[in-house]
């Protein structure tokens, strides 16, 4: 009898757990419905600047600036994006690997000197324990995305960069895809891509105030700030995406679990009475 | 054929703030106010901290900017703001509080260059939102 109520007692302790895992996943949905949403509003604003930045770069030279310059290979600075918080599948494992690997490939091919801003909990233990310097570490920061934080985060590397601190720059974040995919990317921050100049418009008028120096150099950099915001923003809706998915898989899971020991717990209890009706049989017998 | 409306568009990295037809529009441009009529000239300039107002029926909107560009082509107006608040949205208290918190840091002797830009930015953007708040509801 004891055997059938331990086994009750462990699917009633499963059914708690599936309970929990079932609320982390319509909690997640739901937050991530809110960051993809804060993806979309970004949008226009980063659309809108990449066609300025065009129409400007045909009118300004942009290849003088600072920040597209191109200095060195030596000392590079990675952002890893991660998350504050676990339980959500490989998420977090995925771009720590993805850094590390970065930084072992990039090692390989010569002299590399490396440094991180780390945001997200996760990250930055992870690199904690290994032999890469944390030059800052963001915790607590991707609750609630704000630009504020990409631009302070912006300026510190731009500032180094145009100390000749820093050689080049590169984003590590996972790419929201969809709710069932999120990719690990590393994307160059700096020195910038150079930018298309945007065709046929050279011939308009077009008044600058200040000159166009002045405004491409604001722009340059503000640009830098929004790729920053909006790896942030894609990896907060990633990582909801990606909890989604793994507490889906582990009420499913534990769904499984509680059928196999209701199963297990019946074939013991049947087990049970079989033997005692032939315990109260074969004892008739006997008197008999 | 010169157009009898602009369609003002004003976004924040955060969001859409809005996306209207409006008569006109002024802007604080970063070398001073600058008005804006249907028709204008293409020009792209910096905003300074200050009062964005448009004029929609009759009617005047205001509300507070900062930092950013803006953006004329013909018969369109994109601005690009950092931060933006239409005059309802504003709330004073936090404002003032803003304000009261930076002027403490201005008097101290010992503040890093860094903070003092930083608090007379605050102090300046409290009190525009002050007025934008007062011109746009009064």
């Amino acid at each position: 009898m004891s055997k059938t109520r331990d086994i009750k007692r462990r699917i009633r302790s499963v059914s708690n757990t599936m309970q929990l895992t079932k609320a982390m996943k319509m909690v997640s949905a739901a937050k991530m419905r809110r960051a993809t949403d804060s993806i979309v509003a970004a949008r226009p604003f980063a659309h809108n600047m990449r066609d300025v930045l065009r129409s400007l770069a045909a009118r300004a030279d942009a290849e003088t600036h600072p920040l597209l310059q191109v200095t060195g290979t030596e000392k590079v600075e990675l952002l890893v994006v991660t998350g504050d918080k676990g339980l959500c599948g490989s998420f977090n494992t995925n771009i720590n690997k993805t850094a590390h690997n970065f930084i072992k490939s990039e090692q390989a091919k010569g002299e590399r000197v490396f440094d991180l801003h780390a945001v997200g909990k996760r990250g930055v233990e992870y690199f904690r324990r290994r032999d890469v310097t944390i030059h800052k570490a963001w915790i607590d920061v991707l609750r609630q995305v704000e630009f504020a934080t990409a631009k302070e985060i912006a300026s510190d590397m731009m500032e180094r960069y145009v100390t000749g601190e820093l050689d080049a720059i590169y984003l590590v974040y996972n790419e929201f895809k969809s709710a069932i995919s999120q990719h690990p990317v590393v994307e160059r921050l700096l020195p910038i891509e150079p930018i298309e100049p945007a065709e046929g418009e050279t011939t308009e008028d077009y008044i600058y105030e200040p000159g166009p120096e002045a405004l491409l150099n604001t722009l340059l950099r503000r640009h830098v700030e929004v790729q920053v915001h909006t790896a942030l923003l894609e990896s907060v809706a990633a990582e909801h995406a990606a909890r989604m998915t793994a507490m889906d898989s582990a009420s499913r899971n534990a769904g499984d679990l509680i059928d196999r020991l209701t199963l297990h717990m019946n074939r013991v209890r049947q087990a049970a009475i079989t033997t005692e009706i032939i315990e109260v049989v074969s004892g008739a017998q006997a008197l008999g | 054929m010169i157009p009898d409306k602009i369609e003002l568009e004003i976004v924040t990295p955060e969001r859409k703030v809005l996306s209207e037809m409006v008569d006109s529009v002024v802007i604080p441009g970063s070398q001073g106010y600058l008005g804006v009529l249907p028709g204008h000239t293409p020009l792209l300039t910096g905003l300074m901290i200050g009062e964005l107002s448009y004029i929609q029926g009759g009617k005047e909107h205001v509300l507070a900017v900062s930092q950013g560009y803006a953006e004329v082509l013909r018969g369109k107006v994109s601005v690009l703001a950092e931060r933006c608040e239409k005059a309802e949205e504003i709330d004073v208290e936090r404002a003032e509080n803003a304000k009261k918190r930076a002027e403490e840091v201005l008097k101290r002797k010992d503040v890093p260059m860094d903070d003092f830009r930083r608090a007379e930015l605050s102090i300046q953007r409290a009190i525009t939102r002050m007025q934008a708040r007062k011109h746009g509801l009064g």
